[in-house]
């Protein structure tokens, strides 16, 4: 590890990845030993298996399948083959939903994350309040839709106090959600706002479990807080960001809600994402063969990006002895 | 153990299927014999159909309505959820634009043994609801038209009498004397009008028209008016047509003039318009717009505007020399899995009826589509202070006006997918209207399909 320069080599988390195997495997041999546990634990697994099986694994089985046919859901479905996936190859709207879904995780989870981050590290280095860490996770308890018609009329161009506060000041009143432009990083800001705080509370956890000694050994060093950060925060904290990073992607690919009670995709097919466009394929015209085909792509799509994730930043392992 | 185990799976299984069918039951509860289930999505009607209700159940003794209102969007998500989960009402307030979509997942009764005569109900009413199999899915309920909603002391600040507003007329060179009487009433942040030197479009307090944004396939409250009164339509049939003619050199010329007003800064720009937050309505009340093109079912809400003193004027004639208005009917369907058929189509007899429809006339809410009714409405807009002739002379006067239906045909949810962010292009982002060109030979080949 880099950190070697700055402090004794005794406190370095060196060959920590040999640990945790070594651990792992204890582990499984501790599992193995008692066979009368595995019923006991199938008890207990039995009911997470059940809504995995009845409302996970069936649905994915079943939307595979329907994105083979030709299906408005009321009357039986059609077997056409690879007709859906041609079209979709083919379709305009949804190649322009998949670039407006990816410039919209770019900017959400690069700014969620960033900012998530510096609030995690504050709480860590600069306060032990609980009630501060509460405030921080405030607009977690409002539910995506509140959020999203708050936002609506703070930015609305004509009426909201958001754009009065702009023509107040002298500028131009700024179309948010109405410009094609505004529109995809204001919703993306919008959800930052909305997620930071779990985000940061999560890291948060993570950054507890850094031993403190590492930051005293620092200091005693000489070790400035922006040092400290780069050499013992970020590398101790890489599986839990790791982590976080890929269930806020998954999320982020996901966005529905805050578009649908914006803009609904507008304006023209500006923030028409993905998840929405395939909303309408399916409740607005009926075409579940042709929504199934799309959602199936996104279940491709996401997959490769966690697996490319989980790999880059080995998240399965850590540095901590 | 295995027992046990057994045991709780079942429990659990159990507990699982009692929520999923309590959940599906949901929505039906009340359907039985006695009771008919009916959704409407206007609040504001809703008295007036307790009211019919209340008389349907006197006159059918152990016959009861159980009526559920949801707001226009959940409407018709609930109601596509229902079909889907097999929940649905026995009897439900229909759309047109709904109509096509609806009859090609055959989901509706036909109401053929109803005995529906068109000739009872205002012209063109009952024709709409027949579908390309030549049945009938629906009963006439009301009508709507449009017209100018504007700002009394707005337009008397400009100059403008309510006889000048009431004889507008409009082309697509120069605008005509609408397009002066909206500039003129559309003033800049320093005062300058939109038809004086200096007026700076860029910087309006108040513009002259407000916007409902881009209109998406009809244009009801936005451009039909133009588009029509110019002399276009929007398939090659009135009903069931098969080619739809937005690539029609007339339509994308009056498209570029209209949305052209709000380059010119005339009418409110679309990135002012939200469909949740700030439609016309919003923008008259707001102060920040004189007028609106707005339909009848508005006609409560502009009137009951605080402190605003607001008037209603004809659309302006077009080049064809007549002023035109789209007239829209909203009829009752029956579903086809309706739980109490025999009950549900008693009760859409007595709604169009032309007693019932008396009753919901006199709440003065709504037009209804017997002339009788909408004789009783006319009246009670008027006890009510509202003169309503905007709306009732384009169907009385076949001679300086000219009505027309939203587009009946197959695909219709295909055609708003397209139609909508192809309608916000041209408005918000500028685009050529040429581009309609394309969008119409998509829609054209769905239809063909």
């Amino acid at each position: 590890m880099t950190i070697a320069s700055s402090s004794p080599p005794s406190r370095l988390p060196l060959g920590s990845a040999e640990g945790g195997l070594t651990k792992s495997r204890t582990d499984r041999r501790g599992a193995g030993e008692s066979r009368g546990d595995g019923r006991l634990a199938a008890v207990f697994i039995a009911p997470a298996l059940l809504g995995f099986v009845v409302f996970l694994l069936w649905p994915t089985l079943r939307g595979i399948y329907l994105s083979f046919t030709r299906f408005n859901l009321l009357t039986p479905a059609e077997w056409v083959g690879f007709d859906n996936y041609v079209r979709m190859v083919h379709d305009p709207i949804f190649w322009n939903s998949l670039k407006v879904t990816v410039v919209y995780v770019i900017i959400n989870i690069g700014v969620q994350t960033v900012a998530a981050l510096a609030v995690a590290v504050l709480l860590q280095r600069l306060t032990q309040s609980a009630v501060l860490r509460g405030v921080v996770l405030t607009p977690y308890l409002m539910s995506n839709v509140v959020a999203g018609i708050v936002w609506l009329w703070i930015l609305d161009t004509q009426l909201g106090i958001g754009n009065e506060i702009i023509a107040g000041l002298g500028f131009d009143r700024i179309p948010f959600l109405a410009d094609e432009t505004w529109a995809i990083p204001t919703i993306a800001l919008i959800n930052v706002w909305r997620h930071i705080g779990y985000t940061a509370l999560l890291l948060f956890a993570g950054l507890q479990a850094i031993p403190n000694d590492m930051y005293e050994a620092a200091k005693v060093d000489g070790a400035s807080e922006w040092r400290m950060f780069w050499r013992i925060t970020m590398p101790l904290l890489r599986p839990v960001l790791a982590v976080v990073l890929i269930m806020t992607v998954i999320g982020s690919f996901q966005v529905f809600d805050t578009v649908a009670v914006t803009t609904r995709g507008g304006p023209a097919d500006a923030t028409n994402v993905l998840q929405y466009y395939i909303y309408g394929a399916a409740f607005g015209r009926f075409q579940f063969g042709y929504a199934s085909a799309m959602s199936v792509a996104l279940l491709v799509v996401l997959s490769a990006i966690t697996f490319v994730q989980y790999r880059l930043t080995r998240a399965g392992q850590t540095d901590l002895g | 153990m295995r027992i046990r185990m057994r045991t709780v799976t079942a429990l659990t299984g159990a507990l699982a299927l009692s929520l999923v069918s309590g959940c599906a039951q949901g929505g039906g509860a009340g359907s039985s014999a006695n009771t008919v289930t009916y959704w409407l999505w206007d609040a504001n009607q809703l008295p007036a159909y307790e009211a019919c209700a209340k008389d349907f159940a006197q006159q059918n003794p152990g016959l009861k309505v159980k009526i559920t209102q949801l707001g226009w969007d959940d409407y018709w998500t609930k109601l596509t959820a229902s079909f889907i989960a097999g929940t649905e009402p026995d009897v439900f307030t229909d759309h047109i634009q709904k109509f096509g979509q609806f009859a090609d997942l055959k989901v509706l009764e036909p109401l053929d043994d109803l005995g529906i005569d068109d000739a009872n109900y205002q012209p063109g009413l009952g024709a709409n609801w027949m579908g390309q199999d030549g049945h009938r899915y629906g009963a006439p309920k009301d009508w709507d038209t449009v017209a100018l909603f504007y700002n009394r002391k707005m337009a008397k600040d400009a100059g403008l009498t309510a006889e000048q507003l009431n004889n507008l007329s409009w082309n697509p060179k120069d605008g005509g004397t609408f397009e002066k009487a909206i500039a003129h009433l559309t003033v800049d942040n320093k005062g300058r009008r939109g038809d004086e030197p200096g007026f700076d479009k860029n910087n309006v307090k108040v513009y002259g028209l407000a916007t409902n944004g881009g209109g998406d396939g009809d244009g009801q409250t936005q451009w039909s008016t133009f588009t029509a009164s110019a002399g276009w339509t929007y398939t090659d049939q009135k009903r069931w047509g098969t080619k739809y003619q937005y690539d029609s050199k007339t339509f994308q010329s009056v498209i570029k003039w209209y949305f052209g007003m709000a380059n010119k800064g005339y009418m409110v720009p679309f990135t002012d318009y939200n469909s949740q937050s700030n439609q016309a309505n919003t923008q008259v009340a707001a102060g920040k717009a004189a007028s609106a093109f707005d339909g009848a079912w508005m006609i409560s809400s502009y009137a009951g505007f605080k402190g605003m003193d607001m008037d209603t004027a004809v659309t302006p004639a077009g080049p064809t020399g007549k002023r035109a208005t789209m007239m829209n009917g909203l009829a009752d369907s029956i579903t086809k899995n309706a739980d109490n058929k025999a009950g549900a189509k008693k009760w859409v007899e007595y709604l169009a009826s032309n007693e019932c429809q008396k009753t919901v006339g006199s709440y003065g809410i709504v037009f209804p589509a017997t002339p009788d009714g909408t004789k009783a409405a006319v009246a009670a807009y008027k006890k009510k202070g509202l003169d309503v002739s905007a709306f009732t002379e384009p169907v009385a006067d076949k001679k300086d006006f000219t009505t027309f239906s939203y587009p009946i045909t197959n695909y219709a949810a295909d055609v708003y997918a397209l139609m909508h962010p192809a309608m916000q292009d041209i408005f918000g982002n500028g685009k050529s209207v040429t581009g309609l060109d394309q969008t119409n030979s998509q829609i054209n080949l769905i239809l063909d399909q």
